[in-house]
């Protein structure tokens, strides 16, 4: 497609890469052996084994150069990053369930330092967010900026070096965490030389896309990219701004956060919401306006709306962030701005569900006829609902009511399993038979299962929470005729096991939903003749094999 | 406007993105360092003593914050539960902030001497044998360990690069002072409370051991919470200046 690189190049490349994992691996290992941390020697193993099997590989895979090198897409990081986010999604999932056992059953904390819930949390979201949301990102935005941009990604190590080094951090974090290391602030737990690695392959990542939309065939670049980039602009600003702190040692894996008090709980809102706002909406939508148009074989329904929407998104979004420290010492004008702009997001959040929805316009019998549509639009519908929730909730009187409360939970849950999870499940069943050059998904009568099971547990445990959060916040402010408070908190929180039961037997529910999908998955890939192929669309099919299919061989 | 500027230089929209999304964070942020409000002291707030640290970084390690706030807010139901609302000076020397975002178990912004160190003993060992109805998982492995301090005067180093303002005194005796705090009635423990005014200086988990396991460092920061500054003689209209 473009000129290929030159041989002096291709070596450099191919030196430099080899010289890199060999000098970090001995960095790794004499690390491993002077610290007294048994965590971060384990880590710093762990680190060396990672450069290990990185230079091996470079070293016996030398780069081939010419012209060969560029004449296709290059899909193989993309096809790692789809098994890792299915592979990450269960365990995240599972993991999500364990605990919400935990808080229906407590002796299932078994009262070990490794399976408590106060440990296992961070690793149900960080795997669900990082490692099963952030592979899904890689594996779309790698995916469309190519074919949108008719360009092979930029860097032949480059891309293989985002999509494992990412593994490498989820892996550091989570077995952090388990081993009781942690910073200690929400959804910013990896300690700091995690972190430190986090920004390195992010850096990379915003290069690698960013070089991949210069060498582009086309004039324009397309919408799903503006929020791709939005997104992992934006997330390296957070990450890097939020996480600055002090290690009390360069050999071990204590820090302590630069910030301190208000000026930290601002800080970490601030990244907190846009981790929402930037990660799990941003980067999706970025899924929305290519998948959902892809599929169902329709444009966007609206050009200006899209520029709109996203312009005011990205700017109102960062501006939530108070919304969580409402009636807290962050001073009240911050507040009131927090949930101002929380009100205002509503608008934006709106007009991009109705460009995604509108874009089945002429084509709504396709949700009745594939679930893959389904799973698609339902996630929009799901983005509807919770950005009308989350405005309602901002709202200071509400937010009296619904803070520290099960409400939360849900709310969360509904925008994580309803629009996250249903928008990559659908996007994951469009990539494998694409990626794959598959004429189908194994079986779209699973994909029906997965989205009904799913759905029905989204339902049961959304529905639990708001009972749950609005009971216990009501007990909490009740008093009783002589002007005293009518609960203790401990009766609260009795209220709650039945709720927790059914939240637990939902999440279960989605647990399976997603058990189904790797199975599709895994026998898409292994090449299993499908079970209902002449139920599928023709857009199931990779783009190569569409039209007159039957002439031309799998693979 | 013409957006293709925007959709055909990639440079362009970069910046453009950098320039939209910095302005709120820059608006929020910036005067939260320089306002009085959230960066007035208040009397009674001193650096965490060696002991407390070490229990506040056993407080995070555990991921106690998931579950508990330490954040009360101003609302009639929740002063009258937990006592006087939070102030920010009271987390000033807090890296990282603990206020959390959910309360599976109450508040302990205040939690200090409500309950006496045996109950919190028996409450880390099996939380349902004091609260029946607890959902808390037990934490009986913390009265077994013994506490790890021999980098404990890095870790003020440390914190004091972050700005909390431990003087090279305490630094130099923070082994010395962490083990007085268990050690009541001896003279290294006159020398703590003259550097940590307000410090509890007692065996907090009840046992024999002269060594401090992680339950006494957990229970000297839990008892602590919320007991530096004297709401008698607070004002909140008032000048609170040390």
């Amino acid at each position: 497609m473009t000129t290929p690189p030159r041989d002096e190049v291709v070596a450099l490349s191919h030196a430099v890469t080899v010289l890199v994992a060999v000098a970090a691996g001995a960095g790794a290992l004499a690390l491993a052996l002077a610290t007294k941390d048994p965590v971060m020697s384990f880590h710093a193993l762990l680190f060396f084994a990672f450069c290990a099997a990185a230079g091996y590989y470079v070293a016996t895979n030398p780069r081939p150069g010419g012209a060969a090198e560029q004449d296709s897409y290059m899909d193989g990081p993309i096809k790692v990053a789809t098994v890792a986010a299915v592979f990450w999604g269960v365990v995240g999932f599972l993991v999500g369930d364990i605990i919400a056992w935990q808080l229906a059953f407590p002796a299932l904390n078994l009262d070990l330092p490794w399976t408590n819930f106060g440990r296992l949390r961070p690793v149900h979201t960080s795997a669900v967010i990082f490692a099963f949301g952030g592979n899904v990102l890689l594996a779309t935005s790698l995916y469309v900026v190519q074919r949108t941009c008719r360009a092979r990604i930029a860097g032949y190590w480059a891309p293989w070096f985002v999509v494992w080094g990412y593994q490498l951090f989820i892996v550091l974090a989570a077995s952090g965490y388990v081993l009781g290391v942690t910073e200690g602030r929400e959804y910013a737990e990896p300690e700091w030389y995690v972190d430190l690695w986090l920004t390195l392959v992010w850096v990379v990542y915003l290069l690698v896309f960013l070089g991949t939309l210069w060498k582009r065939s086309e004039p324009h670049i397309y919408v799903a990219n503006w929020f791709f980039l939005a997104f992992i602009v934006t997330i390296a600003i957070l990450h890097i701004v939020n996480n600055l702190a002090v290690p009390v040692s360069l050999l071990g894996t204590k820090s302590y956060s630069l910030f301190s008090g208000v000026q930290d709980a601002m800080t970490e809102w601030w990244y907190g919401h846009n981790a929402v706002g930037f990660f799990l909406t941003a980067g999706f939508l970025g899924i929305m306006y290519y998948f959902i148009p892809k599929r169902v074989e329709r444009p966007v329904y609206s050009y200006r709306l899209s520029i709109v929407h996203f312009w005011s998104l990205i700017f109102l979004y960062i501006w939530a962030g108070p919304h969580h420290l409402h009636y807290t010492a962050l001073p009240e004008w911050a507040q009131t701005l927090g949930m101002t702009f929380s009100i205002m997001l509503w608008m934006p959040s709106w007009g991009g569900m109705i460009n995604g929805l509108m874009t089945l316009s002429g084509a709504w019998d396709k949700l009745r006829t594939d679930p893959v549509v389904r799973l698609l639009a339902v996630s929009v519908a799901f983005y509807g609902m919770s950005t009308f929730e989350g405005p309602l909730m901002s709202i200071k009187s509400v937010n009296s009511l619904s803070h520290y409360t099960d409400w939360t939970i849900g709310h969360v849950h509904s925008g994580a399993l309803g629009w996250v999870g249903m928008v990559s499940f659908g996007a994951i069943y469009c990539l494998v038979p694409w990626l794959w050059k598959r004429r189908g998904l194994y079986s779209l009568r699973l994909v029906e299962w997965h989205f009904w099971i799913a759905t029905l547990g989204i339902v049961l445990y959304i529905s639990s929470m708001w009972v749950s959060g609005i009971t216990q916040g009501l007990m909490w402010r009740a008093y009783d005729s002589l002007g005293f408070l009518k609960y203790s908190f401990v009766e609260t929180v009795a209220a709650m096991h039945w709720p927790y039961v059914i939240r637990a037997t939902g999440g279960l529910m989605f647990v399976l939903g997603g058990v189904l999908m790797a199975i599709n998955v895994w026998r898409t890939i292994r090449g299993d003749v499908s079970v209902d192929m002449a139920e599928q669309p023709a857009s199931a099919a990779a783009p190569e094999l569409r039209g007159e299919a039957s002439a031309v061989p799998a693979e | 406007m013409n957006h293709g500027i925007f959709e055909k230089n990639s440079l362009v929209l970069l910046i453009g993105i950098l320039v939209v999304v910095a302005i709120g964070g820059i608006v929020e942020i910036a005067p939260l360092f320089l306002l009085n409000s959230t960066i007035e002291k208040v009397q009674g707030m001193r650096p965490y003593s060696p002991l407390e640290l070490a229990g506040r970084d056993i407080y995070v390690r555990e991921g106690c914050y998931n579950c508990h706030s330490q954040m009360i807010r101003s609302l009639r139901d929740e002063v009258e539960r937990y006592g006087h609302y939070s102030l920010a000076a009271e987390s000033m020397y807090d890296h990282p902030f603990q206020w959390g975002s959910k309360r599976t178990g109450p508040d302990l912004a205040r939690v200090g001497g409500k309950y006496s160190d045996g109950w919190h003993v028996a409450h880390m060992h099996d939380p349902r044998s004091v609260v029946p109805e607890s959902i808390m998982p037990g934490y009986p492995f913390l009265a077994e360990r013994r506490l790890d301090y021999a980098d404990i005067a890095g870790h003020l180093r440390a914190l004091k690069l972050t700005g909390v303002p431990y003087s090279d005194e305490m630094i130099a005796k923070a082994e010395a002072d962490l083990l007085a705090q268990v050690s009541p009635d001896s003279k290294e423990a006159k020398a703590l409370l003259a550097r940590y005014p307000k410090a509890q200086v007692r065996k907090f988990d009840g046992g024999q051991d002269t060594q401090p396991s992680e339950l006494d460092a957990l229970i000297a920061y839990l008892q602590m919470l919320g007991t530096l500054v004297d709401f008698a003689k607070f004002d909140a209209a008032g000048p609170n200046l040390r």
